[in-house]
């Protein structure tokens, strides 16, 4: 019985800070192309749950477990897989654990998916800062990817792993004390010197262990926070090597070799060889090689199209503000209230996987659900309709310049689905002012705002792919 | 089963309106006090001739205590209620049916709301500990969302919307310039009106009503012992009120160019009233214009014009002051003020004034002087389109 990946998706948001803009306004810093944005409403969970849903949309895979991780949490003490397990609305026997702090733990939950039995769910998802001006700044990138790992019998496997080595060394290269914005680094030369050998080696003893010949290797890719030791060993791969995606989107970190393979397989071919090298705090490297399936699977939604979809028209300012570096006067509104614990804790169906009621006898969809029908009166004979994947219609919308929002004005829209159902939502991703009626939107897992300590997680609206 | 109204059964012999507007220097005890007070001398009575008081507020206080405590009423009932934005109605329409079930003699409805103690913009308010999932859009937002489904089912361009909008904040501060105890007592031109900041959608500044602060007050009794207090009384003709199942946001047939609630409550008021066409037949109208566009569609809702065609009307002067159903001769929640509690019997106030031909002369609506109508309508609306409370109630100078 065959086992590999059977699904993956990768997530990149919307928003591009053009790294030409930093040097607009810093004198310094900033440099060519872009670096992928998560927009104020997004963290690694949200993301992390968008690329969940790319990776499983159009399949019936209902994975065992959820293996999140992220160098950069959204809650310590609190497992974030669990709003991913619920926005993804999976069974309760469904597993969902984090792995956290360096971007090297997002190989944990790889290797874990590919090692435990059943269907497991691998999310990595990152959200990378730097000081500004700093080349974590401008080289970062924020993002994420899932894989599914199970077996042939669920579904057609497309990736087999081949084999693989890792090198591990204890080096000071880069490091964060937790609860710094900011990561440091150590003088970069220093940490190319140590790099390169270990990768190296671990190549070598990959390519051994998967017992491919070098020759045989169709695509290299090689990632890593040290750009310049990536730059270094990329040298060696010649025209074997596939982009890292630095330039379009940044460094995704933890999510970013997921993302790059993600990448590698929207256009992969079958029986492809690809050499994957992660350069942190040491090298693993893996030999994967697509199957006959990968010629009939069409991807949800491709990195290159979410590359290209990207909007670069993000000012500095509003980077940092969304980020937490600039402190905004607010709107002298109050500040919003702290979702209660019991009440979400009820309406979790609602507030995570977006699932309403649909009257079985009217047909009538609420949203959120209810117990009584609007159409007909019928009390208790509903059943649960899930509304997250269904695309819908601008019926009429505002611009609100008075409310609350991390980035005014807010943008709300009233939205009726295909096939029935409506919902008033605020609209994410979108210019203000190209809102119309009659424009068509999808439902987006983001994180509305933080009140005391609590994050509060529902679904909007945003323009539709396409 | 069925509603029957009362019809003529009660009367209001006397009223009293603070002024509304920043009262930086008046607390709720202060605004109650006077406008308590004033109602009395308006009736001339004592205020231990009122059996029992029905008080209006939003949030500016809790229980009977927020009103027995300032008027240190001698152990008499209170009930302290809420109804959103209709709250003073609520008030009012409660304190007439305890007169017309006999139970008292002369009972007091009065609201009061202190809004601009907040330190915020808007209207805020304590909401129960929720999933976090409700919309968090402010009012002129859910209110703005009939702006562009009215413009795109009748046709309109932006612009033209706009301006439609724009005469009626124009009208409403016209009539408030004439009203010595509006918030905003001047005239604004409709360029300035047009040109304000944007709070949301097409929604200026301009086109959202007076965040104030303000008490009115109303005493009643039963019809047939009105004369013994006032020489002209106002007769209830009609007192409805609708709460809506607040599908709006749920159903798609919901088009957000109506308010269904209103719909609702006018048809039971102009049952109950016998009115079959409002438009010749009402004198005046109060209505809750809480923003521009609310306004533009209670004047379809409530049947002063036709579907499609209110805009045509508010831009041809039929809801002016000399026009021929004169709509927010107060100046209206624009620009008299909303202190929620109090605006509901701030409309009755303005109908107590217009109809007994008290109203100043400048102000003084024609088609009771001179057409010799003698109803007036007053309707206030909670909530949001899709999702609210609305009261209706027909008055009148003479019985029949």
């Amino acid at each position: 019985m065959g086992r590999g990946v059977i699904a993956y998706g990768a997530y990149v948001p919307y928003w591009r800070l053009d790294r030409s803009k930093i040097t607009a306004v810093m004198g310094s810093g900033g440099g060519r192309g872009h670096r992928a944005v998560a927009s104020y409403d997004e963290d690694t969970t949200t993301m992390g749950v968008e690329a969940a849903r790319n990776a499983l949309r159009g399949t019936d895979i209902v994975p065992d477990s959820v293996l999140f991780s992220t160098a950069n949490p959204a809650y310590m003490d609190k497992t974030n897989a669990s709003a991913i397990h619920a926005a993804l609305d999976l069974p309760r026997s469904a597993w969902a654990v984090d792995a956290g702090g360096a971007p090297r733990s997002s190989e944990a939950v790889w290797a874990l998916a590919a090692a435990n039995r059943g269907t497991n769910l691998a999310i990595a998802s990152d959200l990378r800062t730097g000081r500004p001006t700093s080349s974590d700044e401008a080289g970062g990138g924020d993002g994420a990817a899932a894989f599914v790992f199970g077996d042939d019998s669920v579904s057609p496997v497309l990736c087999e792993w081949l084999g693989g080595a890792v090198a591990t060394a204890e080096f000071t290269d880069r490091y964060r004390q937790p609860g710094d914005a900011f990561s440091r680094i150590w003088e970069e030369r220093f940490g190319e010197q140590v790099y390169l050998p270990l990768a190296n080696d671990a190549i070598e003893r990959a390519l051994a262990d998967a017992s491919v010949g070098l020759d045989e290797i169709d695509k290299i890719a090689i990632v890593g926070m040290h750009a310049r030791a990536v730059r270094g060993l990329s040298r060696v791969a010649g025209d074997k090597l596939v982009t890292d995606l630095t330039g379009e989107i940044g460094n995704t970190g933890s999510a970013h070799p997921a993302v790059v393979l993600a990448a590698i397989l929207d256009e992969a071919t079958p029986g492809e060889t690809i050499l994957l090298v992660h350069l942190a705090d040491g090298a693993t490297v893996d030999v994967l090689r697509t199957t006959d399936a990968i010629a009939d699977h069409t991807p949800f939604a491709s990195v290159r199209s979410q590359i290209d979809r990207g909007n670069d028209a993000l000012d500095y300012n509003k980077y940092l503000t969304w980020r937490g570096f600039l402190d905004r006067e607010p709107p002298r509104r109050p500040d919003p209230e702290r979702p209660g614990a019991p009440p979400a804790f009820r309406s979790e169906d609602w507030k995570y996987a977006f699932v309403g009621s649909r009257d079985r006898s009217s047909g009538a969809i609420h949203l959120p659900p209810m117990r009584v029908s609007m159409e007909g009166g019928a009390v208790d004979d509903m059943e649960r309709v899930r509304m997250a994947d269904i695309p819908a219609t601008i019926a009429t919308f505002t611009v609100d310049r008075l409310a609350f929002s991390l980035s005014p004005p807010m943008v709300a829209v009233v939205i009726d689905y295909d096939g029935g159902g409506r919902f008033q939502a605020e609209m994410t991703d979108v210019d203000p002012d190209e809102v119309r009626i009659g424009d068509r939107v999808e439902m987006t897992f983001r994180r509305l705002y933080s009140a005391e300590g609590i994050h509060n997680y529902f679904w909007k609206a945003r323009p539709a792919a396409g | 089963m069925s509603s029957h109204g009362i019809r003529d059964k009660v009367a209001i012999v006397g009223m009293g309106c603070t002024q509304f507007g920043e009262h930086w220097d008046r607390s709720v005890d202060d605004m109650l006090t006077d406008a308590a007070h004033e109602a009395y001398a308006s009736a001339g009575v004592e205020q231990d001739d009122i059996d029992a008081f029905w008080l209006g507020t939003m949030g500016s206080g809790v229980s009977g205590l927020t009103l027995s405590k300032p008027l240190q009423l001698d152990y008499k009932p209170v009930t302290r209620l809420e109804n959103m934005c209709a709250t003073g109605s609520e008030a009012f329409r409660n304190a007439a049916y305890a007169v017309a079930s006999g139970a008292y003699d002369m009972v007091m409805a009065i609201g009061v709301e202190k809004l601009k103690d907040s330190g915020y913009s808007g209207l805020t308010g304590a909401r129960p500990p929720s999933d976090g999932t409700d919309s968090s859009i402010t009012a002129p937002a859910t209110f703005s969302l009939l702006a562009p489904a009215y413009a795109h089912k009748y046709g309109l361009d932006e612009d033209t919307m706009k301006e439609v909008l724009t005469r009626i904040a124009w009208k409403n501060h016209r009539n408030g310039a004439l009203n010595p105890r509006a918030q905003f007592r001047k005239e604004v031109a409709k360029e300035t009106i047009a040109g304000s900041p944007l709070i949301a959608g097409p929604l200026g500044i301009f086109d959202c009503s007076g965040v104030s602060d303000g008490s009115a007050a109303a005493v009643l009794v039963r019809a047939e012992d009105a004369h013994k207090y006032c020489d002209n009384p106002l007769y209830i003709k009609a007192l409805s009120f609708a709460s809506g199942p607040a599908t709006g946001a749920l159903d798609s047939t919901y088009d957000y160019t109506t308010f269904r609630e209103v719909q609702a409550s006018a048809t039971e008021a102009y049952k109950q009233a016998g009115i079959t066409d409002p438009r010749s037949q009402i004198a005046m109208a109060e209505v809750h214009d809480c923003f521009t566009p609310t306004e533009l569609v209670l004047m379809e809702d409530l049947g002063f014009a036709e579907r499609g065609l209110g805009w045509k009307e508010a831009m041809a002067g039929t809801f002016d002051l000399d026009g021929d159903l004169p709509v927010n001769p107060d100046g209206g929640l624009k620009s008299f003020g909303h202190p929620i509690g109090a605006s509901g019997l701030r409309m009755l106030f303005e109908c107590w004034l217009q109809l007994r031909g008290q109203a100043p002369p400048e102000r003084q609506i024609p088609s009771v002087t001179e057409q010799g109508k003698t109803l007036g309508l007053t309707h206030n609306l909670g909530g949001q389109p899709g999702a609210a409370v609305s009261f209706v109630s027909v008055v009148g100078s003479e019985l029949g």
